[in-house]
């Protein structure tokens, strides 16, 4: 079983990786709407990956409103 | 489809119709790859009397109101039709607001029955702002798990009455529905919608987009919202059509719905249409070049068949490949919530399949004009539609001024707000404050806006007014949040941004420690509703007698200065 800080950092690598940014360049408090500049659309595609990394399903009213990277691990870890 | 102009009220009209076509599938609901549910319009019926007794035998009465706080999907329309059945008054928000936005405007409608989701209700339950909500009563919840803390509501599942409810009639100017075009700062804008609005809007809309049996529409764009209230339910409700819908709108399953469930119609907003336009491109551009060349050429056939007119059947034999990824049986894309750039709306008629673009509001009960396709334009946002009067009131040479629509369709007024709306409609007719003219065919063209405010991509309509809260405290003199184009107008739709105009104390200097500040307070808002830079004024705010800012005259003001240069980025 992962720990959170593993959730959170597996988080951040993929999406380092998704969006093609130098790994290590992304932190949990990041807002990714604006450190990535996406949108909505692009973050459910983000989420897909995430699903798939962590082979589990999040229901799009549990990342209602989450805009950070810390969040988003915390509600992973919680279906894992 | 029924004949409207017999029925008095939203409620009486689906009582004919879920009679009318009892046999047919009303509702479709999916979860990913897996369908949920199936309904006829009977076992829509029997569901809906169900929830309508039990509401009736708790005390919900005539011209009660409730509120609805739920994703799309299948009980927020039985919900909804129980409501009105009962003779209730609709109130629907938008699920993505916060939960002390939701109390807010719980409190402000005066709602007594609030019906949503476990997962919404485990954040209203805990918020602060339920304190100030007392008018609430009664709340359902749906799918809570077996277990769950219900902290105060009912299973919406097990909250049913044995027997038959009474119907009760409304007439038609009675309000059917309070809608929320904004407002979750100081002054929500909940409109009055009356049943006749909605009766006479369907009348309009199915004139041009008809739904019969066998339709399918896609629902994607909140069920709260004026569109898909209408092409999503009442409309296709009242023809016999059905409503698919999904549980998760992310794009691989949105994309596999079409085919699956053989998809008629489906509306989305701009942002939505553009990602299509781009997954689309990007799968053209990969095609070899000896393929390439083929598909291009049977676009240009396509394009030189359908220049008068959209020629369905030749456009899906023609480039049946894209068609197919559509489900092949898409009629038309309606977009709507904000505008759309024509090389988007050309991109898809030019592969046949029209998009059904127009402008509306929710004051004006959602669309005042629709492209008719009779030809195409995709430079305007189309022609009124019947029993629509739209003038441009104090045009400038060029033809542009404010759009102004008197019609049946036009909101009552806005809740408990008689001077803002006698500010809104004067002598009848809707001021709408969007800049436009009429060309010489009489098709609508948007020339920008004259209100402080700005819609996203997304269709969201941010009112700056709403968020300035969040800057409350800030250790500056003053400060007000514009929309640029009230500021600077510009003739264009796109590209709209909020500014924060700042009067700094005697001696202050804008510094990093200040920005850090700003950035922090705006970070706190919802993406699509924060501030884009910085406006610096050194000189006292024009207020009122109540201090309050006047925000007409301020705008006047920074309007001298350079905005390319005044807005410092955040």
């Amino acid at each position: 079983m992962r720990t959170l800080e593993q959730t959170t950092q597996e988080v951040l690598d993929l999406a380092a990786k998704h969006f093609q940014l130098p790994e290590g360049s992304l932190a949990p408090g990041d807002d990714f709407f604006k450190k990535l500049g996406i949108d909505s659309l692009q973050t459910l595609e983000m989420l897909s990956r995430l699903e798939n990394h962590f082979g589990i399903e999040l229901p799009d009213y549990e990342v209602q409103g989450v805009s950070d990277f810390k969040t988003l691990a915390e509600r992973i870890q919680s279906r894992l | 489809m029924l004949d409207l102009s017999k029925y008095q009220s939203i409620g009486e009209a689906l009582r004919d119709a879920l009679i009318q076509y009892s046999n047919e599938v009303c509702l479709i609901e999916a979860d990913r790859e897996r369908e949920k549910e199936r309904l006829t319009y009977r076992d829509f019926n029997e569901r809906a009397h169900a929830l309508s007794k039990a509401l009736q035998d708790g005390g919900f009465a005539i011209g009660a109101r409730a509120s609805i706080i739920m994703t799309n999907q299948s009980k927020w329309l039985i919900s909804a039709y129980a409501i009105f059945f009962a003779g209730g008054v609709l109130v629907p928000l938008d699920y993505k607001l916060t939960p002390d936005e939701h109390w807010q405007l719980l409190k402000h409608s005066n709602a007594t029955v609030l019906i949503t989701e476990y997962p919404i209700w485990r954040q209203l339950s805990t918020s602060a702002g339920r304190t100030a909500a007392a008018n609430v009563q009664t709340v359902l919840v749906t799918e809570a798990p077996p277990k769950a803390d219900l902290a105060g509501a009912q299973r919406w599942e097990e909250f049913r009455g044995a027997g038959e409810p009474v119907f009760i009639a409304r007439k038609r100017q009675d309000t059917a529905c309070i809608v929320y075009s904004s407002g979750t700062g100081g002054r929500p804008k909940g409109c009055m919608m009356t049943h006749e609005n909605y009766l006479e809007q369907c009348v309009a809309l199915t004139s041009i987009y008809p739904f019969w049996p066998g339709v399918r529409y896609l629902s994607i764009l909140p069920t709260n919202h004026a569109i898909d209230f209408m092409v999503g339910f009442f409309g296709p409700f009242t023809c016999g059509a059905t409503v698919v819908h999904l549980r998760t709108l992310r794009p691989e399953y949105v994309r596999e719905a079409f085919p699956k469930y053989k998809i008629t119609y489906v509306s989305l907003v701009p942002l939505v249409l553009k990602n299509l336009q781009k997954g689309l491109q990007a799968r053209f551009d990969a095609l070899p070049p000896g393929k390439r060349k083929v598909f291009d050429a049977l676009v240009r056939i396509n394009k030189a068949f359908t220049k008068s007119r959209p020629r369905l059947g030749l456009s899906r034999r023609l480039l049946k490949q894209v068609h197919e990824a559509f489900g092949g049986e898409l009629r038309a894309i309606i977009v709507g919530g904000a505008f759309t750039e024509p090389q988007t709306l050309q991109f898809f008629y030019d592969l046949g399949i029209p998009v059904a673009n127009g402008y509306g509001l929710t004051e004006a009960g959602t669309a005042v004009t629709v492209n008719d396709l009779k030809p195409f334009r995709a430079d305007t946002v189309g022609k009124p539609l019947p029993g629509m009067e739209v003038r441009i009131v104090n045009p400038a040479a060029d033809g542009v001024g404010e759009v102004s629509v008197r019609s049946k369709t036009v909101m009552a007024g806005y809740l408990n707000e008689p001077e803002l709306t006698a500010e809104t409609i004067v002598d009848g007719w809707l001021m709408t404050g969007d800049l436009g003219r009429f060309d010489e065919t009489g098709h609508l063209q948007l020339a920008g806006r004259k209100k402080n405010m700005i819609v996203t991509e997304e269709g969201k309509n941010i009112y700056p007014e709403d968020i300035e809260t969040v800057f409350e405290s800030l250790p500056v003199k003053e400060f007000c949040v514009f929309a640029a184009n009230y500021i600077w107008p510009k003739r264009s739709m796109t590209g709209e941004k909020l500014v924060l105009a700042l009067h700094l104390e005697a001696e202050q200097q804008y510094s990093e420690e200040l920005r850090r500040d700003i950035n922090a307070r705006n970070n706190r808002l919802l993406n699509y509703k924060r501030v884009h830079g910085v406006v610096l004024l050194d000189e006292d705010f024009p207020r009122t007698a109540s201090l309050k800012i006047k925000r007409n005259i301020l705008a006047e003001r920074l309007a001298k200065l350079d905005s390319a240069a005044a807005i410092l980025p955040l």
